[in-house]
């Protein structure tokens, strides 16, 4: 996974509330058992309105999305942040996101970042002049050539992964003597949980 | 442990926390993973890629439901039916690999055993109280229904699981939505919790598990918890839960993957410590009363466009919030309604009966009593039950159910996720309607350009007789 410390460019002022993962990439392009390539089904019933944002000139390659309230709800489908991706996109700005899209974001390096919609709204206002917006994860802030100024939350666990590029199962994975010390206890204590198909 | 009174949810994720970081987050324990084509292929690849195994393939259970043909699957021969749809064979194919290479039980498409992930688990006592669960799948919630904590994931997570046994996790905050009263008749769980959705919103959920409280829940059985915990996600809750009692351990005893014997008494003296103490404290709290409750209908594209079925379709203008009107006149346009016209008056040219929130034997009796003796209005071209698993389609059979469904007109299928999912042959033409017992109405879910109305099963079934929507307390 790619470390990301700061991202500057345009971004496309999508807006919409409520964007699910079926809108950003509908079923027929989770028949893949590959990551790769899904950028072309990505926002494809959005792509079909005539002026979509997808498609202007303008936000062609930007690097940033800006979305409305419950960015990613819907299916868990984790082929919506490989989507995104493929279409180069870093980072998504929205008011709030569903926990299970952000997580996927996360884990494949797309940074969710959530501001207040007041922000969101200023900053689309910014992204439709078409001018470059700056998010640097270091400091937590979204900045305007307006000198506005924005600071997010994330929680330091995913800021930390995401600033180095760290894959999250080899980190577990090192921690295998607790999960190991978890599971002689529960084997112990209540032997029937630990069988499950071996019941 | 803590003298504190503690949630359903907070003794749950208390006893699977295998340690806790500075930053807040837990490693937490998975008792049960269920795995499918879909969302595993790229986890798989991960694993092999990296030379990890899977750390205990014996709480993981695959079984292929999404991209099946519900088409019979095996021919007059007893052969294998092969796929038509080339890659939706080589994603079947992936998993029919890799679930034993890597030690992991697999039921095959021609098991009587197959089904949806969701019914198949609490079917074969997989799921149980008081577990986590997981699956790379957004309506795991539903095994919630048994008291357990269920929740979806996406292929990141998968791997994790696999790799580890365990997930990192933000604990969320716990939300009550209690039901008081008693619900009316002709008033299904269904419509129960999509009333729930229409109230707290898509995203009213968001950050919390919710536990559903009352006497409503209690009384009903465990096919309609499984339904309304299902839904849970549909409000934007990680999860749902209801409280195991008696009738959970009844419904779970004997099942093949259940404890037995002395184990099994253990394990009810332990769940029956599963409940929300005197004086736990929820961040949240619903109250919702269950008269207020008629069988309901969305009309939109979000799960939370619900009126009941006496209700008009909105008018955009109707909503306060700016961001709300354009979503709304988005939806009315992709689904082509006009504002104002009664709900009972949109006409419906398709009827899907199945899905993991309402593809269990109750729901096809249901569906049965309203269609026993009718049939499906001529304007209804497409009429389609998918039982949930094999399980549950030999048991409809055996009660004669499948005669009724066809002798009204009703195509019998092969169980799988079918037309819940615009992913295998089973799709609503683009423009048309379809009255559908299935869990999202997004833009595009039933297939391209289809525009989904969610219902119950009884509410399907009196659509599919009446060729529009309609209430379906005019037929008890
Ligand atoms: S029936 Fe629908 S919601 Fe349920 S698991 Fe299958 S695709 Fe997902």
């Amino acid at each position: 996974m790619e470390p990301l410390t700061r991202v500057e460019g345009r971004a496309i002022p999508l807006g919409l509330k409520n964007v699910d993962t079926d809108i950003i990439i509908p079923a027929k392009w989770l028949k893949t058992i590959s990551r790769e390539g899904l950028g072309q089904g990505a926002f494809e019933v959005l792509r079909a309105e005539p002026g979509n944002v997808f498609d202007d000139p303008a936000y062609q390659g930007a690097p940033i999305l800006i979305a409305g309230d419950n960015y990613g709800c819907g299916s868990s489908r984790e082929h919506a942040a490989w989507a995104m991706l493929d279409l180069g996109i870093r980072v998504v700005i929205a008011p709030s996101f569903s926990d299970i899209h952000s997580g996927n974001a996360v884990k494949n390096g797309i940074l969710p970042v959530v501001l207040p919609q007041e922000a969101v709204d200023r900053l689309l206002e910014v992204a439709r002049e078409g001018l470059a917006i700056t998010v640097d994860l270091e400091a937590q802030t979204v900045t305007t050539p307006y000198q506005d100024r924005f600071t997010f939350e994330l929680d330091p666990f995913r800021r930390h992964c995401l600033l180095n590029g760290l894959d999250e199962v080899g980190l577990t994975m090192a921690r295998g003597e607790a999960i190991g010390g978890f599971e002689a206890s529960r084997t112990a204590a209540q032997p029937w949980l630990m069988r499950g198909t071996a019941a | 442990m803590a003298s504190r009174p503690r949630t359903l949810y907070e003794k749950i994720w208390d006893a699977h926390v295998v340690e806790t970081r500075d930053d807040g987050t837990a490693l937490i324990y998975i008792d049960r993973h269920l795995v499918h084509e879909v969302t595993s292929p790229q986890a798989f690849e991960a694993l092999k890629v990296a030379g990890r195994p899977v750390r205990r393939p014996e709480l993981t259970l695959a079984v292929p439901d999404h991209n099946l043909p519900t088409t019979p699957r095996v021919d007059g021969g007893g052969r294998p039916v092969p796929i038509a749809d080339p890659e939706s064979a080589a994603q079947l194919a992936a998993l029919e690999v890799n679930a034993p290479a890597f030690g992991i039980r697999y039921i095959p498409a021609t098991a009587k055993e197959q089904g949806i992930v969701h019914v198949v688990g609490p079917e074969q006592g997989f799921s149980l109280p008081g577990t986590t669960i997981v699956c790379g799948d957004s309506h795991t919630a539903c095994h919630g229904g048994l008291g357990a904590l269920a929740f979806g994931i996406g292929t990141s997570e998968v791997e994790h699981v696999l790799a580890t046994q365990t997930l990192l996790l933000q604990q969320s905050k716990p939300m009550e939505v209690r039901v008081e009263g008693d619900l009316g008749p002709g008033v299904s769980a269904k419509d129960l919790i999509l009333h729930i959705i229409g109230r707290i919103g898509a995203a009213g959920g968001s950050g919390y598990v919710i536990e559903y409280k009352g006497k409503v829940f209690e009384r009903m059985t465990i096919e309609e918890r499984l339904t309304v915990c299902n839904m849970s996600i549909e409000a934007g809750a990680r999860a749902g839960l209801i409280a195991p009692d008696d009738v959970t351990f009844a419904y779970l005893k004997g099942r093949p993957m259940a404890p037995k014997g002395a184990e099994w008494d253990a394990a009810v003296a332990y769940w029956r410590t599963l409940h929300s103490d005197e004086g736990a404290v929820f961040a949240k709290s619903v109250t919702i009363n269950a008269a207020d409750v008629e069988p309901s209908v969305t009309w939109g594209t979000s799960p939370e466009d619900v009126v009941p079925i006496g209700g008009r379709v909105p008018h955009p203008e109707d909503f306060a919030d700016e961001s709300k009107r354009v979503a709304a006149q988005k939806s009315l346009d992709y689904m082509g309604l006009v504002p104002g016209t009664p709900m009972i008056e949109v006409r419906i040219e398709n009827v899907f009966i199945g899905s993991c929130t309402n593809s269990r034997i109750e729901d096809l009796r249901a569906a049965a009593a309203i269609l026993k003796g009718r049939r499906k209005a001529d304007n209804v071209k497409w009429a389609i039950v998918v039982p949930g698993s094999g399980l549950v389609k030999a048991m409809a059979e055996e009660e004669g159910l499948d005669r009724i469904f066809i002798e009204a007109g009703f195509e019998w299928r092969e169980p799988g996720c079918s037309a819940c999912l615009g992913m295998n042959p089973d799709k609503v033409p683009a423009g048309e309607r379809c009255a559908s017992t299935s869990n999202r109405n997004f833009v595009g879910r039933q297939g391209p350009g289809a525009r989904t109305h969610l219902v119950s099963p009884a509410m399907a079934a009196a659509a599919a007789v009446t060729g529009r929507l309609t209430d379906v307390r005019e037929f008890v």
